[in-house]
């Protein structure tokens, strides 16, 4: 089953104080999340992430194009109890108490008043809240209210959840336990829409990644096909022969490892055993082979150039 | 369960946390003090003088917490983006502006409520339980309320689409105006320039009118208050207040909060 689904979706911020002229934010942006995923949205700054989740969350109103979710056109007011959101760098009342912020978004959301402390708590708990349950959000820091902000996003235990940059403002324990949070969502069956610049965050969690560009989308797919490697590659670490010269070839495009003379060399994989051949012929060592992976951050670079750079070459 | 009195709550709860809040309640009561202390020192117990002052700084207050308060509650939660979350509950737009409006007008009841029972145990301490015109001290209570009412629904139209500063200062900047009305339509009869009688009566109409809802004079002078006069003037404000509601509800449903 789908849960969202954006049709050429596309926003225009006005811009300028006396004339005022479009400005892009999001063009023609078309993706779906299946059911049960933990969908990963990436972009640079600016790229159009915020935007596109308050679309979704019609938060502001797309200039043309559709969304929906569940199946349900994003404007159907029966949606709102089935989805949570986390805003970028959230923000709540500051004369509440964590406690009770959940008690009312809970109670909005339509958590029956029998199990609403229950679930609260529940959530406290989630998000290892319970220290400064009962703080003034006045008081709190950034990494607490960002706490707050996830609790509040699942604490009516929503099919949907977009969370946008959940990991920002967190300590590597508390990035580590959102992590955990979001694959425990998962095995329950919520859909995760989450945005994030930090390549690893999504590398380790997303079923599958969008890549926005400057509002477009750029590439999209599970990060198996995104990470697989054109022209595939294999790291080779040997020691070379010890009574025998190194041959020039080899020793500069090896790279030195440790002092006692591992080396380090990048292979094509179809050029692999006429390399071993040789490796053999020379009476060197293998230590290892790793076949390797593109990283996400390579593909996100390739497809998405930092702006300095695009710009120098233009 | 229902959004607007789920808000409404939430609306009052907020504010009575916020100690600026108190300490203007604790500063009109303090000043109502004072005016007793005056009184008794001039040995001449002036009711009237007691009353007139007292009115007037309950109004003025009471303008004070609501144009604060409808800036705090509604432009900062607009402005700091609380109402992100709170939107992407099953909270309509239109129906957070009306639960913010029943919990505005909650705590001005209250806070208002405490300031007027501070005046009226002052006044009866200073008249020894006896005087006249206790009518029309229920009528000019109700009025203030009722300016406080009108007030708070410019405060929250004005917070739905201009910065928390700004709408507090069109606000208080109709609220002054609109204390003129009456000046502007005697104005606008007597004038005989064609276009300045037209400016001026069709302003005194349309402007929020505050100064048919003032009868702190009348009040301290003892004279009657009409009874037709207590309907037109609620009348009046449920309708004018309902308009300007309706008009920040089509403003916030309308526009992207960014
Ligand atoms: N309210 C607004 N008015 C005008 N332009 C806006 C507004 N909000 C966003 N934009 C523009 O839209 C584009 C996308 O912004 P958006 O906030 O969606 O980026 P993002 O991907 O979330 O970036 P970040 O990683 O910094 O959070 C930017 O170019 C930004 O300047
Ligand atoms: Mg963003």
């Amino acid at each position: 089953m789908i849960a969202i689904e954006c049709t050429q979706l596309t926003k225009d911020y006005p811009v300028g104080f006396w004339r005022q002229r479009p400005r892009r934010a999001l063009d023609q942006l078309s993706l779906q999340v299946e059911a049960g995923e933990i969908f990963g949205f990436l972009g640079h700054n600016g790229a159009g992430k915020t935007t596109t989740l308050k679309l979704l969350l019609r938060l502001v109103y797309p200039t043309a194009g559709t969304a929906r979710i569940l199946g349900k056109p994003i404007g159907d007011p029966r949606l709102a109890r089935q989805i949570g959101y986390l805003p970028e760098a959230p923000y709540f009342y500051d004369y509440l108490t964590c406690r009770e912020l959940l008690a009312y978004y809970a109670e909005l959301a339509g958590v029956a008043p029998a199990t609403r402390e229950a679930d609260v708590r529940v959530a406290l708990r989630r998000l290892g809240m319970e220290s400064f349950a009962d703080l003034s959000l006045r008081k709190c820091s950034k990494g607490m209210l960002q706490r707050v902000g996830l609790a509040q996003a699942i604490v009516h235990r929503p099919a949907v959840v977009f969370l946008d940059e959940p990991m920002s403002g967190l300590d590597p324990i508390g990035r580590r336990e959102v992590r955990d949070l979001m694959l425990e969502l998962k095995a329950q069956g919520t859909t995760i829409f989450f945005s994030t610049h930090i390549l690893s965050d999504a590398e380790q969690i997303c079923d599958r990644v969008a890549i926005l560009q400057q509002g477009c989308l750029r590439g999209m797919g599970r990060l198996e096909e995104l990470l697989a490697e054109p022209r595939p590659e294999v790291e080779v670490v040997w020691m070379p022969a010890s009574n025998r010269p190194l041959p020039e070839a080899w020793a500069s495009a090896a790279q030195l490892l440790s002092q006692n003379g591992q080396r380090r060399s990048v292979v094509a994989s179809c050029e692999l055993w006429n390399w071993l051949d040789a490796l053999r012929a020379h009476g060197g060592r293998l230590i290892s082979l790793t076949p390797l992976r593109r990283s996400l951050e390579e593909v996100y670079f390739q497809d998405a150039p930092p702006k300095d750079a695009s710009g120098g070459a233009a | 369960m229902n959004p607007i009195g789920a808000v409404a709550r939430n609306t009052f709860r907020e504010a009575i946390r916020d100690r600026i809040l108190f300490s203007l309640v604790f500063f009109a009561a303090a000043m109502i003090g004072a005016a007793i202390l005056f009184t008794q020192m001039s040995f001449a117990i002036d009711a009237e003088a007691l009353i007139n002052f007292s009115l007037t700084a309950l109004t003025l207050f009471g303008i004070i917490i609501a144009v604060f308060l409808g800036n705090q509650l509604v432009a900062k939660e607009i402005e700091r983006r609380t109402l992100y979350t709170l939107l992407a509950h099953p909270v309509r737009r239109w129906q957070f502006v009306l639960g913010k409006y029943a919990g505005l007008l909650l705590t001005l009841l209250v806070n208002c409520g405490l300031m007027a029972l501070a005046f009226v145990l002052a006044l009866s301490y200073v008249l020894h339980g006896t005087h006249p015109g206790e009518g029309n001290l229920a009528a000019a209570l109700l009025f203030i309320f009722l300016q406080l009412a009108l007030v708070t629904a410019l405060a929250l139209l004005f917070s739905c689409f201009s910065s928390p500063v700004l709408a507090a200062v069109f606000s208080l900047a109709l609220f002054l105006v609109g204390n003129f009305a009456d000046d502007l339509r005697a104005m606008g009869r007597t004038t005989q320039h064609v276009p300045a009688k037209l400016l001026a009566l069709g302003c005194s109409y349309l402007l929020p009118n505050f100064s048919d809802l003032n009868v702190v004079t009348a009040a301290s002078h003892f004279q009657p208050i009409r009874l037709s006069l207590v309907f037109l003037n609620t009348g009046y404000v449920v309708v004018y207040a309902g308009a300007l509601l309706l008009a920040a509800c089509a403003i916030l449903e309308g526009r992207d909060l960014k």
